[in-house]
């Protein structure tokens, strides 16, 4: 039986990570290399790097730390952050890395993603869609509509199937890019759905609104976008404990879980995220 | 020696790494030479079955991988690597692959929506007959997988494992020197190490 994943997720920026991680004791805490093979060591199902180096010129780093962890640790590395063209994607997978993560130059440029399955296999193609719940009905609400006639999205907008126009029928959330930044009045399902058309093996799936609170995924918007597409889903953004984790498989339906600072800040340890999992009847790799 | 084919698609590094990892020499290489050579031949590969198939046939390598497995020399196939040995893949209409073993390669096709495709993640292998590479694998161990496609033998006695995803699927393939896995023993951490540590032990 396929087993659900856990994966912790290490923020890196210049080479070191960042928002600290202090479950073990290392000389180097922020060296991602030793938190890789810690991880590695307690039976994490795979890893994620979301590199946010902010220049260009430091991006060579992150092809540096790829290149070593993939050295010592034998599974699945995933490594997402300003990958713009396909060279960037290349040069992360000869470095080591087994998929990669796209966000921004998805909505940029949705053809992006069919060039790069076409090229790499859907199978290192992950898109990850950073999600905000929004109102339905909410006076204040205004899709950004203007943006749409910015040739840079003339793709996005062959059809307006993608765009968030929120009725009462359904909860609705919206796509934001440039790390939660930029709000491209997106509907987060129908994007989803759209990425698995144009060939993305996997749906990275971050609520903004959960993110860092530690009350749990968005169990509504993990549901709707994993019985939307027929890819797996990572859900992202608010785990605090592990009965989190728990109803983001059960009641969200996600084939993975990903979590940060629960595991980082040595609150549990992927070994006790899965023997909770398990405990419950949700089938795991011990 | 081992020779890794490189073909121009997936990440064969990694491969090469957990060979190293074990203490085996492994070149990668797309010389046919170095692969006629080697004492053993790995066919790694991830991406699409007719890409695959293309680039075998651009760089000259078809007739390499079919002396390899003829001169009776153990060869381990790696997710696309097992798929191409069949004789055609549905993947884009139908392709020709080497026909080594005579069977196909099918989309998976699964009615319950729950089953997602590509497969991806860790399943565990339900072991029919243990090839010696296998010796460190316990029955029900868990390995990673990540493909939509999957083969199907005209002859199952060539079936070393099989693996369920809303139905049993056909996981490895044990005949004469050739062992042939779907899932990646190279990310499958210490057990997967384990099978290419006993693969580099073979004797040619």
């Amino acid at each position: 039986m396929l087993t659900k994943r856990i994966i912790p997720c290490l923020d890196v920026k210049g080479g070191r990570v960042v928002k600290g991680v202090s479950f073990v004791n290392l000389i180097d805490a922020g060296d991602p290399v030793e938190i890789a093979k810690a991880y590695d060591e307690q039976g994490a199902d795979e890893l994620t790097f979301l590199d946010i180096t902010a220049s260009h010129e430091e991006r060579g780093i992150i092809l540096d730390v790829v290149r070593r962890t993939a050295e010592q640790v034998f599974m699945p590395l995933t490594v997402g952050g300003g990958i713009k063209v396909l060279d960037d994607i290349r040069n992360l997978l000869l470095a080591g890395a087994d998929k990669v993560s796209i966000n921004t130059t998805a909505v940029h440029d949705p053809e992006f993603i069919k060039q790069a399955s076409l090229r790499f296999g859907s199978q290192c193609i992950v898109v990850a869609i950073d999600a905000k719940r929004v109102v339905a009905h909410d006076p204040g609400f205004k899709p950004p509509l203007a943006w749409a006639d910015d040739p840079k999205y003339k793709n996005l907008f062959l059809s307006n199937a993608l765009l968030l126009a929120p009725d009462a029928s359904r909860p609705f959330w919206e796509v934001y890019t440039h790390g939660g930044r930029k709000p491209m009045g997106i509907d987060a399902v129908a994007w989803a759905k759209r990425m698995e058309e144009y060939g993305a093996g996997e749906i990275l799936l971050t609520s903004m609104n959960q993110d860092g609170q530690k009350t749990g995924y968005d169990l509504e918007l993990t549901r709707s976008v994993s019985e939307a597409v027929s890819i797996p889903v990572i859900a992202s953004g608010g785990v605090g404990t592990l009965e989190h984790i728990y109803e983001g498989f059960t009641k969200g339906k996600a084939d993975a879980a990903l979590a940060a600072s629960i595991f980082h800040f040595k609150e549990y340890t992927i070994r006790q995220a899965k023997e909770y999992l398990q405990e419950r009847g949700v089938p795991v790799r011990l | 020696m081992i020779a890794i084919i490189d073909y121009g698609m997936g990440n064969l590094r990694s491969v090469q790494k957990g060979f190293e990892r074990m203490g085996r020499e492994a070149v990668v290489t797309r010389d046919p030479k170095t692969i006629l050579d080697a004492g053993k031949v790995v066919l790694p590969g991830v991406g699409a079955f007719p890409d695959c198939m293309r680039n075998l046939e651009e760089y000259g390598l078809i007739d390499a991988v079919k002396q390899s497995i003829r001169s009776g020399k153990p060869f381990l196939g790696i997710c696309l690597g097992l798929q191409l040995l069949f004789t055609e893949s549905e993947e884009f209409g139908i392709s020709k692959g080497l026909d080594i073993i005579k069977g196909r390669v099918i989309r998976f096709k699964i009615q319950d929506p729950t089953f997602k495709i590509p497969h991806m993640g860790w399943n565990s292998v339900s072991i029919k007959r243990r090839p010696p590479v296998f010796a460190d694998v316990p029955d029900g161990s868990h390995v990673y997988f990540v493909h939509s496609f999957h083969v199907v033998p005209e002859d199952k006695s060539v079936i070393a494992t099989t693996t369920n995803y809303g139905m049993d699927f056909v996981s490895s393939i044990w005949k004469d020197n050739i062992l042939a896995v779907q899932f990646h023993p190279e990310k499958s951490q210490a057990l997967g190490l384990s099978i290419l540590k006993r693969f580099g032990e073979q004797k040619a």
